[in-house]
């Protein structure tokens, strides 16, 4: 280990290895692309959530009195296009699979590097187009696009909009395949399959999602602009094609682009119990196996948004049980999380708190998914605020849980330094209560009947949106607070070790930030993943790949 | 207008108004599910509590026991919560079966969607906008159409919802318990103005509905041209002129489109007879076997060759009436047929091939 470090200082890190602005916007790194992504996410992420707060800001009166409905109408389009195709679906993948993918294998870099440089210019001209069309005027069609509005009665800038999202969905297809590929034919030697950190696994499964689903999306908005622009009739029945057919291409992508942005927070979630237990993960396999088990049984329960729409009953029976089925696989990694405490030595250190956060969070939420996937009780609450609540437990209290606690932990290898851990706890526990303070009144409301995608409503619902539009102000807090002390520790704070947390994988053996080739010498491993010290010592743990000259 | 009776403000609740039979069913499974929530939530935050004071960094616990065997508890938490789920499927989609399926004697409203109201029109041709009259224990039900986008149909207080399609027929039908007067809402975005795409549903005990419908009759028959009523000022062209349905005698639908020539003959080489056959199992000539219900009849009006009967060769000599048809004409033909009994009119046999005798 002294050789290793005395070997790494002598090379410059991936961030000190040049300085000119070429140097990252031609970087074929993995690691320099990930910071990239990062950088242009949180940009996204912030335009999203400004919409989020007007949009609150209006519900907190019955009338429609700060925005009038046409306004709102392109808020709540903004939020949900910006924040799904822009933020959430590219976070984790993007930014922290980019980054850790080739580190946690042992791989200098991903099998296409220029292609994942690719992928991020077709990420930002997809978001340019999205953000232009809201310059353009917004659209005031939601995120999706449901036909024959979209296509013939929206007069807003859809076609802007759905270019956009097409555009950036060949970034997402990119990624994925890049991900396959360098899973399969990089990993270091003696990295086996099951010796893999279970964030692989999780990505492995989400890039199957990425190269599967999301050439239906493209043919999906293809088809919208076909319609829109040269009146070809495919979805609008005044020109003979079928509504329906539009919700069924929509959401055999949808659906599984919630498990694209589920999986990854699962597979975060998995490094950090383990770490900050100080224990070796329970049910390794089982959780593995659960990864690719959600992937698969995710492409077949779309039609449970189509329950009142006009589905078939057999149809509908069909979707309901595979949809009840997709929670067991979900219900198997809590489990084996939770257990994964016992024996442990556990360490409430702020990525630990977003961990216990997200099991809390998505416990609800999936929970919550049960009700939508029984036939009787969508039917009431189908499209109303019980839909926006369980979705926001996950893509929220799930994956935006998961990747801060991921961003926390993986902080001092990407940047060098480490975080103000006082701050870090503060802002993940603000985080905690504000989310509850905001969704859970939803739940509730929905229960109540109050629809969804609505700038007024009755007035009897006015006690429980208020209390939501507090919550979101608290919220909107603990997202900025973390954005002021995460950049502020870029100049102010002690630079990182090479493994603060004493934590287990590969990326722990390389420098922090690490060089650009990632190791000095090509690491071999030995050992199965998370082989804490037994009863709880909080020391180094055995070095899972030892550094061995090796001519590559 | 509507706003008017909305104005009647609720007070605040955590649980909605129930005013139907599906409400309880619906009710149930829901409670079913929160308590399958509160099972799970606590097991998980004990587990998590427990282990995570038990274990904590500092504490002195005894840690060296560890799960030998790891199969039997992974087996546990994967039939165990697989059993419960599926429970929770059977019951949820046997009353979504009972919720989708109307009993025969329903009494059927029409309803159309369009941005951004609801029109709606009563067997007899009464006409409403953003209000549905119904009586109490008697089962109706809604056969929904949209004009422009897809619209969703939703009565909290009743637990249904239906979304409302453009060139297609859906339906939903409830019993309603309670008199009172209940939100309606489109539940599906529509445009601009979804949010206020709202109105009610006023629930009537029978005596008091059939008083409603006779104070309409007098008061349409002494001053059909002076009601000032609210909803017909913003109900747009289509309902100036509010057209009252006969069904026994023949409605100027089926008289202006020339139905009869063909459909109502003796003659049975140029259209089947339409007696007695809404409802029925019938076998086309494809050799698909279909049930001859409100979407079925919509459809075969607008697209004559979608359902050829059995024994009518493979192309329909019947021209198709889409874009002569409005939404009111519709409703008024296919109530016609329903109506239309097996052995009146003067019909003799009914020529649509059944599978059933």
């Amino acid at each position: 280990m002294t050789t290793l470090d005395t070997l790494t200082v002598a090379a410059p890190s991936y961030l000190a290895s040049r300085w000119s602005l070429r140097s990252w916007l031609l970087t074929l790194d993995h690691k320099r692309i990930a910071i990239l992504y990062l950088v242009s996410i949180t940009g996204f992420f912030f335009i999203g959530g400004a919409a989020a707060v007007l949009m609150r800001l209006e519900l907190a009166t019955p009338e429609s009195d700060v925005v009038q409905s046409a306004v709102y109408n392109r808020l709540f389009t903004i939020h949900g296009t910006v924040m799904v195709w822009f933020f959430l679906i590219p976070s984790i993948p993007a930014v922290l699979g980019n980054f850790l993918v080739p580190l946690m294998i042992g791989a200098r870099d991903l099998a296409f590097p220029r292609l994942n440089l690719l992928s991020w210019y077709l990420f930002m001209a997809g978001g340019v187009l999205a953000i232009g069309s809201i310059v353009a005027g917004g659209v005031d069609t939601g995120w999706t696009f449901y036909t024959p509005f979209s296509t013939t009665y929206a007069n807003s800038a859809v076609i802007p909009m759905v270019a956009g999202i097409f555009i950036s969905g060949f970034s997402s297809i990119l990624t994925g395949m890049n991900f396959v590929v360098t899973v399969h034919t990089m990993r270091a030697p003696g990295m086996t399959w099951f010796r893999l950190p279970l964030f692989i696994w999780a990505m492995y499964a989400t890039s199957l999602i990425f190269v599967l689903a999301t050439p239906v999306l493209a043919i999906t908005l293809a088809l919208i602009g076909i319609e829109r622009i040269w009146g070809v009739g495919v979805f609008d029945p005044a020109l003979g094609g079928d509504p329906l057919l539009f919700q069924h291409l929509f959401w055999f992508y949808s659906h599984p682009a919630v498990y694209i942005m589920v999986l990854p927070a699962m597979g975060i979630v998995s490094e950090l119990i383990p770490c900050f237990a100080r224990n070796p993960i329970f049910g390794y396999r089982f959780i593995a196996y659960s990864s690719l088990a959600i992937a698969i049984l995710g492409f077949l329960v779309w039609g449970h948004h189509m329950f009142v729409a006009g589905q078939s009953l057999y149809a509908s029976m069909v979707f309901s049980i595979l949809s009840f089925l997709v929670a067991i696989p979900s219900g198997v990694k809590v489990f084996n999380w939770i257990v994964t405490l016992r024996n442990g030595t556990i360490q409430y250190k702020t990525p630990m708190l977003y961990a216990l956060g997200f099991i809390g969070l998505f416990t609800v939420g999936g929970l919550t998914g049960l009700y939508l996937a029984s036939l009787a009780v969508d039917l009431h609450v189908h499209d109303t605020y019980f839909v926006i609540a369980h979705f926001h437990y996950i893509m929220v209290g799930g994956a935006v849980m998961a990747y801060l606690g991921g961003i926390h932990f993986w902080w001092p290898k990407m940047t060098g330094r480490m975080y103000p851990e006082a701050w870090g706890v503060f802002s993940a526990v603000l985080l905690f209560f504000g989310f509850n303070l905001t969704f859970f009144p939803q739940f509730l409301l929905g229960y109540l009947g109050m629809v969804r995608r609505v700038a007024e409503y009755p007035p009897e619902f006015q006690v429980l949106n208020v209390l939501s539009s507090a919550g979101a102000s608290i919220l909107g807090v603990a997202y900025l607070v973390p954005l002021v002390y995460l950049t502020a520790s870029l100049i102010r704070l002690p630079s990182a070790e090479r493994n603060p947390w004493k934590a287990t994988g590969l990326e722990w053996e390389t420098s922090s930030p690490p060089t650009e080739f990632n190791f000095v010498q090509a690491p071999v491993v030995t050992s199965p993943p998370y082989a804490y010290p037994p009863l709880g010592a909080i020391a180094e743990p055995p070095a899972t790949g030892v550094q061995e000259a090796s001519s590559g | 207008m509507t706003m008017r009776v909305l104005a009647q403000s609720r007070g605040f609740s955590l649980w909605p108004e129930s005013a139907s039979t599906s409400a309880e069913d619906v009710d149930l499974v829901y409670l079913a599910l929160l308590g399958l929530t509160l099972f799970f939530v606590v097991l998980i935050g004990a587990m998590a509590l427990g282990f995570g004071v038990k274990y904590r960094a500092g504490a002195k616990s005894f840690r060296d026991h560890p799960i030998r065997k790891t199969l039997p508890i992974e087996l546990t938490w994967i039939v165990a919560p697989l059993v419960m789920t599926l429970v929770i499927f059977v019951w949820g989609a046997s009353v979504f079966v009972d919720l989708g399926t109307p009993p025969a004697d329903a009494r059927s409203i029409y309803v159309v969607g369009k941005q951004w109201m609801w029109k709606v029109q009563h067997p007899g041709g009464r006409q409403e906008i953003n209000e549905l009259h119904v009586p109490t224990a008697e089962s109706i039900k809604l056969v929904l159409t949209s004009q422009d986008v897809i619209h969703s149909f939703y009565v909290p207080a009743f637990r249904i919802k239906r979304d409302a399609l453009p060139n297609q027929y859906t339906s939903l039908w409830f019993r309603a318990t309670r008199p009172g007067v209940y939100h309606l809402f489109c539940a599906e975005y529509c445009g601009t103005d979804h949010a206020r795409m709202r109105g009610s549903v006023v629930v009537m005990t029978p005596t008091d509905y059939q008083q409603w419908l006779a104070e309409e009759v007098t008061e349409r028959r002494s001053d059909g041209a002076t009601r000032g009523r609210d909803e017909e000022k913003e109900s747009g062209p289509d309902s100036a002129t509010s057209r009252r349905i006969d069904v026994s005698t023949s409605p100027s639908a089926f008289v202006e489109f020339g139905c009869a020539a063909c459909h109502q003959s003796n003659t049975t080489d140029a259209g089947p007879n339409l007696a007695g056959l809404f409802g029925r199992t019938v076998r086309l000539a494809d050799g698909r076997v279909v049930v001859a219900d409100e979407e079925f009849l919509r459809r075969s009006i607008l697209e004559p060759n979608h359902a050829i009967p059995s024994g009518y060769g493979n192309s329909s000599s019947m021209p198709t009436y889409a874009g002569q048809i409005n939404d009111d004409q519709m409703a008024e033909l296919v109530e016609f047929i329903k109506s239309l009994e097996t052995n009146g009119e003067g019909a003799t046999q009914p020529d649509w091939p059944a599978t059933t005798p």
